[in-house]
């Protein structure tokens, strides 16, 4: 047991030296992630004016609300879904493990007495690690700059609330697995298909548009909302978001969270049995 | 040796020569235009969302669903324009000068920023156009015929729409081989990439939505005279999409100025860059 500890200690110091390397190019591109952001807070500042002005010259821009959000808490989701998403993206891991597989690197975690999937997790908490504590300066500084924008939330926002607080905590770092179990099954697929790009392609599409972070899901109408209640896809964005700004609460929070841990475990098992029977057909030449 | 190449027929090899192979790959071709396709689809329908909680983005600045439908389809013009003739060859430039093969490229009796910028076409881009183009007409036509204040198009507008599309892909193009020169002296430069698609980012919405306020004007301002991805759709498709008023003539202008400095800007970074170029093979 303790040897094993040490050893899966090893692996993640190893992983955030490797990723501590590159940290300019890594507080660049952080600042640089929230300018995408800066043009949707300025399409929706723009059509919050276009309906306030429709609805009356007396009324300003917190008077109006699209499905339920003000402006302020527009912004605010917008920057609470960049939250989500330091936490839920996987950058390159299905595709990483397709290749892995496809060029053969997979065989080294067959013969050494490490877990492909732990391993790989390891690295991605590394990764995670090593991103926040340089992304933690640019995103303090966009959220300060920003805190106006969180003043008037609801009583069960987590700025209120200690167990909306807990909760949103819990959704992030389930949405961290559950984003991490998911990629991985997509790049498993590669034990049969080999080249995954295609798949990986409609999963991007499709979570672009359906996790939240180009807008909040609940905007949606009527044949698509359902179609988000069954699909994983929400709680890698949406999710924490609307639990942080008050959205959902009480049973239908703690449903919520129920649903998303149900999703995580079944991508544990899932990835767990695709790993198995990927492996039982595996096989590889050469050296 | 002292003759001079000709440019145009060079090009139409590589046009002829990238054709061929992508026609090789028959099915990857047609998934890559399926996928371009698939995407435009998707934004399409975020924008659909959004016209159905308001009637125009803005108050007052006149861009109405079709309208902005317009806007998007130049958009969709430019945008596959430069994915079809830049986006690969870029790519491939910094590849080139991290693997030391700029070299051949150094040595060919050609211009190198020609080679460099044209040799590989992707057809699969010019989906885009297509769909542009059916979502255009497709807006003009409710444009012109709604019943009230129905758009009225000049002659003269319509004519000038291809040039100042044209304007924006080359201004885009001069952004483009200006990040990727400076690979040159950055060794690899992923972020920069990035930076390409956050910037031209700011291209794609009305500029009137960054009037609000001090950040606002300064990013209009920013992105308007400093690096002008403003104007790169703005100019154009506000001419097709409503009339012009006196205010848009000097913007209407400035579009071609910014499209001359902005080419000579890059030829001169590319230049320079060139000049610091060490190769790297082995």
């Amino acid at each position: 047991m303790q040897a094993r500890v040490i050893t899966w200690w090893t692996i993640l110091r190893i992983c955030l030296e490797e990723r501590l390397v590159y940290r300019g190019d890594f507080a660049l591109g952080t600042l640089m992630r929230f300018l995408p952001i800066v043009t949707q807070i300025f399409l929706w500042y723009a059509i919050f004016q276009a309906v306030s002005a429709a609805a009356g010259h007396e009324r300003s821009l917190y008077d109006v609300q699209l499905a339920g959000y003000h402006y302020g808490e527009f912004v605010a989701y917008y920057l609470m879904t960049m939250i989500s998403r330091a936490f839920s993206s996987m950058p390159g891991l299905a595709s990483g493990i397709a290749r892995q597989i496809r060029e053969g690197e997979v065989k080294k975690f067959l013969v050494q007495p490490v877990d492909m999937l732990g391993f790989l997790l390891l690295g991605r908490v590394a990764h995670k690690l090593a991103y926040y504590s340089v992304a933690i300066g640019p995103f303090a500084l966009i959220f300060f700059l920003c805190r106006g924008y969180f003043y008037g939330l609801p009583l069960e926002a987590a700025t209120h609330s200690a167990t909306t607080f807990a909760a949103f905590v819990a959704s992030l770092l389930m949405g961290f697995l559950l984003g991490y179990f998911l990629e991985a099954s997509i790049g498993l697929i590669g034990f049969w298909w080999l080249e995954v790009s295609s798949l990986l392609f409609v999963y991007m599409l499709l979570s672009f548009f359906l996790s939240g972070h180009m807008f909040p899901l609940d905007m949606l109408p009527e044949p698509w909302l359902t179609l988000i209640d069954l699909l994983p896809l929400k709680y890698l964005a949406y999710f924490p978001a609307a639990v942080f700004l008050g959205k959902v609460s009480g049973w239908e929070l703690a449903l919520g969270l129920g649903v998303e841990l149900a999703w995580v475990l079944f991508f544990v098992f899932f990835s767990r049995l695709m790993y198995r029977q990927g492996v039982n057909r595996y096989s590889g030449f050469g050296g | 040796m002292s003759e001079r190449p000709r440019y145009a027929k060079v090009f139409l090899t590589f046009a002829r020569n990238s054709l061929v192979r992508d026609m090789t790959f028959r099915a990857n071709f047609l998934i890559e235009s399926v996928a371009s396709l698939a995407w435009m689809m998707a934004n399409l329908g975020f924008y659909l969302l959004i016209f159905g909680y308001t009637d125009s983005i803005g108050a007052n600045t006149g861009w109405g669903q079709y309208e902005f439908f317009v806007f998007l389809s130049t958009t969709m013009f430019i945008n596959s324009l430069v994915q079809a003739f830049f986006m690969p060859n870029a790519e491939e430039f910094s590849e080139m000068i991290r693997t030391g093969g700029l070299d051949f490229a150094l040595l060919k009796p050609i211009d190198t920023q020609f080679l460099i910028s044209l040799q590989r076409i992707n057809w699969a881009s010019l989906t885009n156009f297509l769909a542009g183009a059916v979502l255009l007409a497709f807006s003009l036509w409710q444009l012109t015929t709604r019943a009230e204040n129905p758009l009225q198009l000049k002659p003269i507008l319509v004519l000038l729409y291809p040039l100042y599309v044209g304007c924006g892909v080359l201004i885009l193009y001069s952004l483009m081989i200006t990040l990727a020169a400076t690979s040159i002296w950055l060794g690899r430069n992923q972020t920069l990439y990035d930076f390409w698609f956050y910037i031209t980012n700011f291209s794609r919405y009305p500029m009137e939505i960054y009037s609000g306020g001090p950040l606002g004007l300064s990013l209009q301002f920013f992105f308007t005279f400093i690096v002008p991805v403003l104007v790169v759709v703005n100019v154009p498709a506000r001419m097709l999409a409503m009339p012009l008023h006196r205010a848009d003539y000097a913007l209407t202008a400035f579009a071609l100025l910014a499209t001359v400095l902005a080419l000579l800007a890059s030829r001169w970074v590319f230049r320079r860059a060139l000049l610091s170029y060490r190769s790297a093979s082995s």
